[in-house]
């Protein structure tokens, strides 16, 4: 075995002369793939949403930028905007309680049918939203298990915007328990302990400890909710009796303009819709960040 | 770190907040469930055994087949490719091709058909081409698939990715010294540590696309027997005031959801370290 | 069959993580690449695997050019220091799977493909566990299992990424000898990343030591100890003490006391000196360094001993149990004379 007691000097002379190392790159690509894969996600990606939606984002300008103010001006889509943002809002707030509360149950007590209980909180996930929709509307009818309850007071559910939250509430829940169950699942016990021994009672733990150190992941629970309501339209359409200026959601709205072949319009309300959602977004965002400075994320 | 266990409820206010939740999930979940099947026999077996078994239900029902059929293989084929080209390589662009591909997620389905209709549609802007070719789009089989394949897209993709960013590439970097082909290191490798996110993924993807209704409704038309699936069938009869026959084909997709959620139960349960840390949507 | 790397240099944005770096390893030679984190020593690994690619330079093995041949052709057996052992599949579909991925002309038969697999399971003495899964074997078992597949593909060099970073001290000791054995059995090309010199010393034909992507000295063990070609290079090797001297003609003058001086320079004048725990000597009366007992430690089968002087500077010295230092007590006033010490 040949010892060699400093590092080789130099270059020894071999055969391939003119040879030039590949290029550098920072990340070499051992594993195969890349343009096939990329390709295929970039062109299906661009065929399947980018096209179609410049396609949406094109459209409204047909008759110039009056055209769209006269849209989306008009007092039926903006009672209909406001319909939609508003009940979206408030389902999305009485979920937040609900969807802790059944979030804080299925992670804090053991009980019979616990599994069960967890996983029917998906249902409104997987049934059909034409399913939910029809079967809310025949219970809150006037003669359906519920309305008829209500009917006597003089209070009507279904084709009323009270049907309308009703429907977004079912569709919010899973958001905000599945958001919140993993957090509060592994909520450090002993941060809980500390507090305790501190000289905090249970109550006192739970709303200035437990409570707050969910908020990020109630608020994103929350967002996804109502981004989730705006949108809605098949378990919405059918309770919501969808009389214009009083029970009409925008996503109708849409499909009466498309029905009427007027695209243009259909396109600027759609757009409106959209840019409304994304700035509520864009808020719940900003809000998160706030709260992420303070520590708490 | 350790988490605390649940235990079982001693205290009143523990009691207190199971029953809320109980009464809650109760009137909101599973009220709405059982009414589905008490409405679907309100007047018996035979009605509701004959509303399902007509011909304009059992074409929906071939139909939504069809359209899940074709939709689903095509977004579990792109849902690998995207995991694939996103975990596993670094590019510009990254996050802007991840946000494209949650877009679906976000936008209304009503808006996620009508974008097939300004496109397709008779004013749209492939009208003429198609009027000239003579081919159908909306109003017909190809609208339905690509309205519910945009609606779908995500699903497989979004359960992959965190699973195989989670992996990482040791396993596969390793197979590549040991010699292996591209192909190799995918299906002897990858694919056996991803199947059962893959299952998941595309069950999830197959429960959508055959209970859509909002961006199908758009692209449809409403023919009966030629372009309604299961979900545009029950809204048909539904305004039609065909009560039992609503609700009879709702009992189908109402089953379809209840079988999504146990397979999905027990995958959670029986491969849960294998599926992606974060799986709920 | 050596392997020649000549010149090699990788840049990561505007980090050297290798420059200039050229050796040599002799057929069956089992090389230790030494260096604290950050140093290259596993981006040079990776380069030899085809992991990455170096931005300049040549690899050369046995005439061939490594730097056309991809990862999956250059037959490297690379020991992940994460084992990456394949989860889905048993110890023996791990350790065939090389093999079992091949173009079917170059692919053995079935049954010649079991034997391999049990003469290697044999080699790693895991016979009975050919049907367990990864997440079953221990630490020091996946470790074996690792080191299997890598060698079932017959390698032109093996490659360890710190081949027992993972494990606890008592399997260390085990694995460490185990895998020299297997070396010396198989006879194959070894290269193996680690960054104690400990483990580098004790294993290695020969230790390439490595600083900020350079190559700091290139020795046998022995060599490497008794003539470090630099400060870096005996502080990295073991416990330095350091003091100032003055240097003339391999004497290091301290003041009262001398001590000669081993060095890879004719250094004179006034230097700062280093000298190893074990090459002092403790008087009671001076001349020497003035220092307190600090602490008193047994080492296996030394005594360590912590002495401060009266400025506060610490040294570590090691002496046998039944020396002069074997008497002494904490806050005992000794005085330090090296008997032997090293100038760069």
């Amino acid at each position: 075995m040949t010892v060699n007691a400093t590092p080789t000097p130099g270059a020894v002379p071999l055969a391939t002369e003119g040879y030039k190392p590949p290029k550098a790159t920072h990340k070499a690509r051992v594993l195969p793939g890349f343009g096939l894969s990329l390709g295929i996600t970039l062109t299906y990606l661009s065929l399947i949403v980018v096209l179609p939606l410049a396609a949406l984002l094109a459209r409204p300008w047909e008759h110039g930028l009056d055209g769209v103010w006269q849209t989306i001006s008009d007092p039926r889509v903006l009672a209909s905007l406001r319909l939609t943002f508003t009940t979206s809002l408030l389902a999305a707030l009485v979920n937040l309680f609900a969807g802790l509360i059944v979030a804080w149950v299925l992670t804090r007590y053991e009980f019979p049918g616990k599994g069960l209980v967890d996983a029917l909180v998906d249902l409104p996930f997987a049934l059909p939203t034409a399913v939910a929709g029809v079967s809310l509307c025949s219970m809150y009818a006037a003669n359906g298990w519920v309305g008829s309850l209500f009917a006597p007071l003089g209070l009507r559910i279904a084709y009323t915007p009270l049907g309308i939250f009703v429907a977004l509430v079912f569709v919010g829940l899973p958001f905000i328990v599945r958001s919140v169950q993993p957090v509060l699942a592994e909520f450090d016990a002993e941060v809980e302990e500390a507090a305790a021994t501190l000289g905090a009672t249970p109550l006192q733990t739970t709303l200035r400890v437990i409570v707050p150190s969910l908020a990020p992941a109630l608020l994103t629970g929350f967002s996804l909710a109502f981004a989730r309501a705006v949108g809605e339209y098949g378990s919405v359409i059918f309770i919501a009796g969808n009389m214009p200026f009083v029970s009409e959601i925008t996503p109708l709205l849409i499909v009466i303009k498309l029905e009427e072949f007027d695209y243009a319009g259909a396109a600027a309300i759609a757009v409106a819709m959209l840019s409304l959602a994304f700035l509520s977004l864009l808020l719940v965002n900003a809000l998160q960040l706030l709260l992420s400075r303070r520590g708490r994320a | 770190m350790r988490a605390r266990a649940p235990e079982r409820p001693k205290t009143p206010a523990a009691f207190l907040l199971m029953a809320l939740a109980a009464v809650w999930m109760a009137l909101v979940i599973v009220l709405p469930l059982v009414n589905v099947l008490a409405e679907a026999f309100k007047q018996g077996v035979q009605p509701y055994l004959s509303a399902i078994v007509q011909p304009d239900a059992l074409s929906a029902i071939r139909l939504t087949l069809t359209v899940a059929a074709i939709a689903v293989p095509l977004n579990a084929v792109f849902g690998i490719a995207a995991a694939w080209c996103v975990t596993r390589f670094d590019f510009a662009g990254k996050g802007l091709l991840l946000s494209v591909l949650d877009l679906p997620f976000t936008i209304s389905p009503v808006i996620s058909g009508m974008v097939w209709v300004l496109l397709f549609g008779a004013h749209g802007w492939f009208a003429s081409v198609l009027e000239a070719s003579n081919i159908k789009i909306i109003y017909a089989l190809p609208g339905l698939v690509i309205a519910t394949v945009l609606v779908t897209l995500p699903f497989v993709a979004r359960e992959l990715i965190p699973l195989m960013q989670d992996q990482g590439t040791d396993e596969e970097i390793a197979a590549v010294t040991l010699g292996a082909s591209g192909w190799d290191v995918f299906f002897r490798v990858t694919l056996p540590n991803i199947k059962w996110a893959l299952t998941y993924g595309v069950l999830l993807c197959t429960a959508r696309a055959m209970g859509e209704f909002g961006a199908v409704s758009v692209v449809s038309g409403h023919i009966r027997g030629l372009t309604n699936t299961l979900p545009l069938h029950i809204e048909v009869l539904y305004n039609e005031y065909d009560s039992v026959g609503a609700f009879g084909a709702a009992t189908l997709l109402a089953g379809l959801a209840l079988v999504t959620l146990v397979l999905k139960t027990l995958l959670e349960w029986r491969f849960g370290d294998e599926l992606a840390a974060n799986r709920r949507h | 069959m050596s392997l020649v790397v000549q010149n090699i240099t990788k840049r990561f944005s505007d980090f050297a993580a290798l420059n200039d770096v050229s050796f040599e390893a002799q057929p069956g030679e089992f090389l230790a690449l030494l260096g604290p984190s950050g140093s290259g020593k596993t981006t040079l690994l990776r380069l030899l695997a085809g992991l990455d690619r170096p931005d300049t330079g040549r690899i050369d093995f046995d005439g061939l050019d490594y730097l056309t041949l991809s990862a999956r052709d250059r037959r490297v057996g690379m020991v992940f220091q994460s084992y990456a052992l394949f989860r889905h599949m048993t110890v023996a579909q791990n350790i065939a799977f090389g093999l079992n991925v091949r173009p079917s002309k170059d692919r053995p038969s079935k049954a010649e493909i079991q034997a391999t697999v049990q003469r290697l399971l044999k080699l790693i003495q895991l016979e009975d566990l050919g049907k367990r899964y990864p997440s079953q074997l221990s630490g020091g078992q996946r470790q074996r299992v690792a080191l299997a597949r890598a060698l079932a593909i017959n390698p032109r060099i093996l490659l360890l990424d710190e081949p027992f970073g993972a494990l606890d001290a008592l399997v260390r000791k085990d694995l460490r000898r185990w895998l020299r054995r297997i070396h010396d059995e198989t006879g194959v090309t070894t290269l193996f990343v680690t960054h104690d010199q400990e483990e580098a010393l004790d294993l290695a034909d020969r230790v390439v030591v490595l600083k900020d992507g350079q190559i700091e000295q290139i020795g046998k063990p022995l060599e490497l100890y008794r003539h470090p070609q630099s400060a870096f290079v005996f502080d990295f090797l073991g416990t330095s003490n350091q003091v100032p001297a003055n240097l003339s003609d391999g004497i290091a003058d301290f003041g009262g006391f001398s001590a000669p001086v081993v060095s890879p320079k004719a250094l004179n004048g006034a230097q700062t000196v280093r000298f190893r725990p074990f090459d002092t000597h403790l008087h009671h009366e001076g001349p020497g360094f003035e220092a307190k007992v600090l602490s008193l430690l047994p080492a296996g089968a030394n005594l360590r001993l912590e002495l401060q002087s009266p400025t506060g500077q610490v040294f570590e010295t090691q002496h046998a149990h039944d020396s002069e230092a074997s008497d002494l007590r904490l806050n005992d006033t000794v005085y330090l004379r090296p008997s032997k010490v090293y100038a760069f």
